[in-house]
């Protein structure tokens, strides 16, 4: 039986909510002519659009579903991957990176190293790109119909399909357009959606310091637990958190991945295009008064005698699954209306995500492989065909994926660790290649290879249980890292890798002349006049009031 | 043949919440005469005041956007 029984009004807000994107799909398809329009959204959305969506990019199954459950074990630690895993290197992007990608008019970011170094690079990323893009997307999709089957009875082959084919319908139909125009609507309707079930949490808690007074030092606590990783529940040290965390993942994710980066792209010019991660900045900064505050409530509910809440088990592995928080407090706290709103706010998440892989993916395959090893004449029109194309085959190698992942649970292990494989080591070498005019091309593609080797042995090494207790130490500088820490400083060892090895490489290799560099490195870029604005307009301005209030949230959690 | 204006991305925004706000709102006034006890805090009404506050802020988005695409 399952846990949310729907009613008619349910049922009709899940079923607008699905009319609602597809009919946006269908409205936009007339204005989706070009290239241009069909993979950069035409370049013509404001900052605050284009943030918006880049923030709802972000999210996913993963991202709503799995940081409610990981409170649950890790506590406010969580918050660290709202705060310091992505505020600086989201302000980083908009102020120093942005003027790089923007001005060089790229459709991808491997298109960018192509400019900056040459094709390995790009197809080396393009292929690495395309391969995460489609996994994390398979995997949020497999997520999502085991929740659902779990918490609604749903048949989770027909859930998966079902939303499958609406995003894969109002993509093909709008592109890039459409997924940011449903993004904005979904990143509405999460927060709509979802911020009620923490307010009524808390306010069945008592207020806010009732939630926080009632968890113990290990998971009550952001930075004052951090210098042993025996004090918190994440086993990590704050070395661990700056470097592994917020120098590493943060910036690997924030600054190189296509995923969100592609949403400032779509800006109508270059100050909107530096606005668009500082805009984000402030409501990623707002995630955790939903994910964490929810989390905590869950984590307090479940500890309380008489308060009737328990996590349900996992459907493969029968332990209590953390996963199913958040669901479970939408049937505690939500009537029949608000459970269709509840609903629909995680199926938007969900939706959302996929979106952002997938349109990330076809844009990706169809400049970076489509048009470099297949056929290099295209034209635009044949390129908006093919875009439309690659749109309904990654879907289908999404579902192909989640499939996969149902028959082998252990696979989602190896897919979550991607990100320390591709974005970390490819984070070394764009700051490299746009703030050092002597990295050469060359070393830029072996510094990428040797730290996605590194990071790869290092995930295999612990999979394997190869290393030994003092190497593992040596690695994570724990006795006993979690998983968590584990990735954190395997994306730091690779990063470090590929940082030192393309400096290494560089200085016995050809640099590019530096009139190939204009546009490009810092020194031959001249910014782009923002013309007259207001200073409190201007996004150095606006940086700063963010980097404020992330300051002003560690202290007071601290 | 140009092509049409496009209507804001705020349009639609400001439609799904007016739409959803709008229902959430009814059942709100309907358990305010016929309450139901089967949620925690049931007692709040969340759908009335919840219903509400979508509502106002769908229409926020909705009719300014409404009055720049027709200007």
């Amino acid at each position: 039986m399952s846990v949310i029984q729907l009613s008619w009004i349910d049922w009709s807000i899940i079923a607008l909510y699905f009319v609602f994107v597809l009919g946006i799909g269908v409205y936009l398809k007339k204005f989706t002519g070009t290239g241009e329009d069909y993979f950069l959204a035409g370049r013509k959305n404001s900052a605050w659009v284009a943030g918006l969506a880049f923030l709802s990019a972000n999210l996913g199954a993963l991202e709503i579903l799995g940081w409610t459950g990981g409170t649950m074990k890790y506590g406010m630690f969580v918050s660290h991957f709202y705060w310091v895993g992505a505020i600086p290197a989201m302000l980083f992007l908009g102020l120093y990176m942005m003027p790089f990608y923007y001005s060089s008019k790229i459709h991808s970011v491997p298109g960018y190293l192509k400019l900056r170094f040459d094709e390995r690079s790009r197809l080396l990323n393009a292929f690495s790109f395309a391969i995460m893009t489609l996994l994390m997307s398979g995997i949020n999709l497999y997520l999502m119909a085991l929740v659902l089957r779990t918490i609604l009875g749903w048949d989770w082959q027909l859930s998966m399909w079902v939303s499958a084919a609406a995003v894969g319908g109002y993509i093909m139909l709008g592109g890039l357009m459409s997924a940011i125009f449903t993004e904005i609507v979904q990143f509405f309707l999460i927060w709509f959606g979802l911020f009620l079930v923490a307010i009524l949490g808390t306010i069945e808690m008592g207020g806010i310091d009732q939630v926080l007074s009632g968890l113990p030092p290990a998971m009550s606590k952001l930075w004052s637990t951090a210098a042993d990783p025996s004090l918190n529940a994440m086993g990590v040290t704050w070395i661990g958190i700056v470097i592994g965390l917020g120098w590493v993942l943060s910036f690997g994710y924030w600054t190189t991945d296509f995923l969100v980066v592609q949403r400032a792209f779509s800006s109508k010019d270059l100050r909107s295009a530096r606005m668009t991660p500082i805009i984000a900045s402030f409501f990623k900064m707002a995630l955790p008064f939903i994910i964490v505050v929810a989390g905590l409530v869950a984590w307090r509910l479940t500890q309380m005698a008489g308060a009737n809440f328990q996590l349900l088990p996992h459907p493969v592995t029968g332990e209590p699954w953390n996963d199913t928080a958040l669901p479970l407090l939408i049937a505690r706290y939500y009537p029949q209306g608000l459970v269709g709103l509840g609903i629909t706010a995680l199926l938007a998440g969900f939706m959302a995500g996929q979106a952002g892989n997938v349109s990330a993916f076809n844009t990706v395959w169809t400049y970076d492989i489509y048009r470099v090893l297949i056929k290099k004449d295209a034209t635009d029109a044949h390129l908006v065909w093919v875009g439309r194309v690659t749109t309904l085959v990654g879907i289908l190698l999404s579902v192909a994926t989640a499939y996969l992942a149902m028959q082998f649970n252990t696979i989602m292990d190896y897919i979550q660790a991607i990100f320390s494989w591709v974005n970390a080591p490819l984070f070394a070498t764009m700051l490299l290649g746009m703030f050092w005019k002597r990295t050469s091309p060359t070393a830029a593609f072996w510094g990428l290879i040797l730290g996605m080797v590194t990071s790869f042995t290092i995930f295999l090494g612990f999979k394997m249980d190869f290393w030994s207790t003092d190497v593992a130490k040596l690695i994570t500088f724990s006795a006993a890292p979690s998983d968590m820490a584990r990735n954190m400083w395997q994306a730091a060892w690779a990063w470090t890798v590929c940082l030192v090895a393309t400096v290494g490489i560089s200085f016995v290799t050809k640099p590019k002349p530096e009139a190939e560099l204009v546009g490009l490195v810092k020194g031959f870029t001249k910014i782009e006049d923002q013309g007259k604005i207001i200073w409190y307009k201007k996004p150095q301005v606006i940086a700063i009031f963010a980097a404020v209030v992330f300051v002003l949230l560690n202290v007071y959690f601290w | 043949m140009s092509t049409p204006k496009m209507l804001s991305i705020w349009f639609f925004v400001g439609l799904m919440l007016t739409i959803l706000g709008a229902l959430i709102l009814a059942m709100g006034i309907y358990y305010a005469f016929v309450p139901q006890t089967r949620t925690v805090l049931a007692h709040l009404n969340p759908s009335l005041w919840w219903g509400a506050i979508m509502l106002v802020a769908g229409l926020l988005f909705l009719v300014p956007s409404w009055i720049q695409h027709n200007k």
